[in-house]
């Protein structure tokens, strides 16, 4: 793990926002931001805000978990479709019982974790059930 | 292209936690036997390739530590590494050296002492075999965690059950009950895996390969050389090689490996294989089995299976003897063990032996087209190396 202030501090933007970087030559969005467009060769991309629902494309409950992650154990692990954009991050307020392919659910900032020598709590983007969103509900297309 | 390569010697070492040897102790078990089953001496050997993926092991220069102790000091040598097909990179480059004319004769070796550090520090280092920061840094995804969702997704579209996931561990630990070299020789009942405990759901502990310690080497030569040594060589057809995403997030679809599907593709093609039917062309197979799930979607990434129906391959058990293709007859990475960059010489070392017809009894495949086929993945389909091994010589 990371132990160093201004790392973490880089990272602090990332980790809250659903940012991505959208190609403005060929309008592909990619998760995480990225710099050039490995589709069509641009460098000319622009950060976009992703909406914050999707649909849960795959889910794994995760009980062997290392490094700071371990109290927390266990964790459940989402993979989240959200109009073509994936994202692999962390579901929480469910339990893994409730879950199915296919559900809408939502990003919400969560408490990650809490490095055990210096402290430092790190929030980020975790993913919940969408209240009353049943398996193959519609999706939300607007920007949040 | 280029000239025909041969593996003319082999060499296997128990698999399992070794503590009774160091690295170059281990190593050299397999490279001992590989050199006298090939009849050479130490002086014709022009190449010595190391694969090697470390980290969890004392050693950091781990090709040198081991040449030095086989007697090879001064030849040419180095590491190759691409995770957990590391084993099969290095045959590669040792092959494409012979092909070239640059060697006449190569020694391949893989060693791996994972058991040198506490099981987290591996789970936390495989861990990172992903995209770091972006999926195990952030949420502690683990391995098994990243086979994990392609179970789910397989799963929840084509109708899968953890039953037909334990069904593969089944089968592999029972061939290797007849495999004396591997980490668990000894049989399993479905029951037994149903009721073992959750490490990722839906992977449940006997779902997952162990943490292993073994070498695995082969000699290979160029046909010239090749013919002069033996009667029965085992000719290199065809390999395919493809390189997946890191980030598992920028794949679109979580039901098969791409990069396992096009190094078959590439393989097939070069051996004249029908990639609507493999099968028909193979005698036997050794997949890449870390996770159960990862051998059923190899059937369908193979073309062993249709498309969704992978898992019917070991629910009707046809990838025992006698069905349509037996599959990792010596306990696979599941049972026989998974040192990383032995696994895939430890299949070449096994399809060999699997070719010329001298493995033990009862988990010996009829040889009727003299062919076989070793599917090894690096991570989670980071890497993939497809390879045709054959009795007759290969067209040139
Ligand atoms: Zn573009």
């Amino acid at each position: 793990m990371t132990r160093s202030l201004p790392v973490w501090w880089r990272r602090r933007i990332p980790r809250y926002r659903l940012i991505g970087a959208r190609c403005k030559e060929c309008g592909k969005i990619h998760y995480p931001p990225r710099t050039s467009c490995p589709y069509c060769g641009s460098n000319s991309l622009e950060e976009v805000q992703l909406p914050r629902r999707g649909i849960l494309e795959s889910y794994s409950v995760i009980y062997s978990v290392p490094g700071d992650n371990r109290l927390n154990a266990p964790i459940i692990v989402g993979l989240v479709n959200i109009n073509g954009v994936r994202i692999v991050a962390e579901l929480t307020d469910v339990l893994p019982g409730e879950l199915s392919t296919g559900l809408e659910v939502e990003a919400v900032v969560r408490k990650i974790s809490e490095t055990s020598d210096t402290g430092i709590i790190t929030y980020g983007v975790k993913f919940r059930p969408v209240l009353g969103a049943g398996s193959g509900a519609g999706q939300d297309t607007g920007e949040a | 292209m280029g000239r025909r390569v041969a593996i003319v010697g082999t060499g296997h070492s128990k698999f399992g936690v070794r503590n009774d040897v160091n690295i170059a102790e281990l190593a050299y078990e397999a490279i001992s036997k590989a050199i006298s089953s090939a009849g050479i001496e130490k002086k014709e050997i022009d190449l010595v390739v190391t694969g090697y993926v470390g980290g969890w092991s004392s050693e950091g220069l781990a090709p040198v530590v081991v040449m030095e102790y086989a007697g090879l000091t001064g030849k040419p040598g180095y590491r190759i590494e691409a995770a957990c097909a590391t084993g099969s990179a290095a045959i590669k480059t040792a092959h494409d050296a012979i092909a070239s004319g640059e060697a006449d004769i190569a020694l391949v070796v893989g060693v791996e002492k994972m058991n040198e550090s506490p099981t987290p520090t591996v789970v936390e280092f495989i861990g990172r075999a992903g995209n770091y920061f972006w999926e195990f840094e952030n949420f502690g995804l683990t391995f098994p965690g990243y086979y994990a969702l392609y179970a789910t997704a397989y799963m929840g579209k084509y109708g899968a059950t953890e039953e037909d996931l334990c069904r593969v561990a089944v089968k592999n630990h029972y061939y290797a009950s007849m495999n004396p070299k591997a980490q668990f020789p000894r049989a399993i009942t479905l029951e037994q895996c149903m009721k073992s405990r959750y490490i990722a759901w839906p992977l449940k502990l006997f779902d997952c390969s162990p943490i292993t310690d073994g070498a695995a080497a082969v000699v290979l030569a160029s046909e010239e050389v090749a013919q002069k040594l033996t009667d029965s060589p085992v000719w290199i057809e065809s390999i395919g090689v493809s390189v997946g995403t890191s980030n598992l997030s920028k794949r679109d679809q979580f039901t098969s490996l791409n990069a396992a599907t096009l190094a078959a593709k590439m393989a097939y093609k070069k051996a004249g294989i029908d990639p609507e039917n493999p099968a028909k062309y193979l005698d036997v197979a050794e997949v890449h089995d870390c996770f159960t799930i990862a051998e059923i979607l190899a059937y369908e990434d193979l073309g062993f299976a249709k498309r969704r129906e992978g898992y019917k391959l070991i629910r009707e058990e046809q990838t025992y003897i006698g069905g349509l293709i037996p599959v990792n007859l010596s306990g696979g990475l599941k049972a026989k063990g998974h040192p990383l960059a032995a696994t895939g010489i430890s299949m070449a070392v096994e399809l060999t032996n699997q070719l010329l017809g001298k493995v033990e009894k009862g988990r010996q495949a009829d040889i009727k087209n003299g062919r076989a086929l070793a599917h090894n993945i690096g991570g989670t389909g980071h890497y993939a190396y497809v390879t045709i091994y054959s009795l007759s010589k290969p067209r040139a």
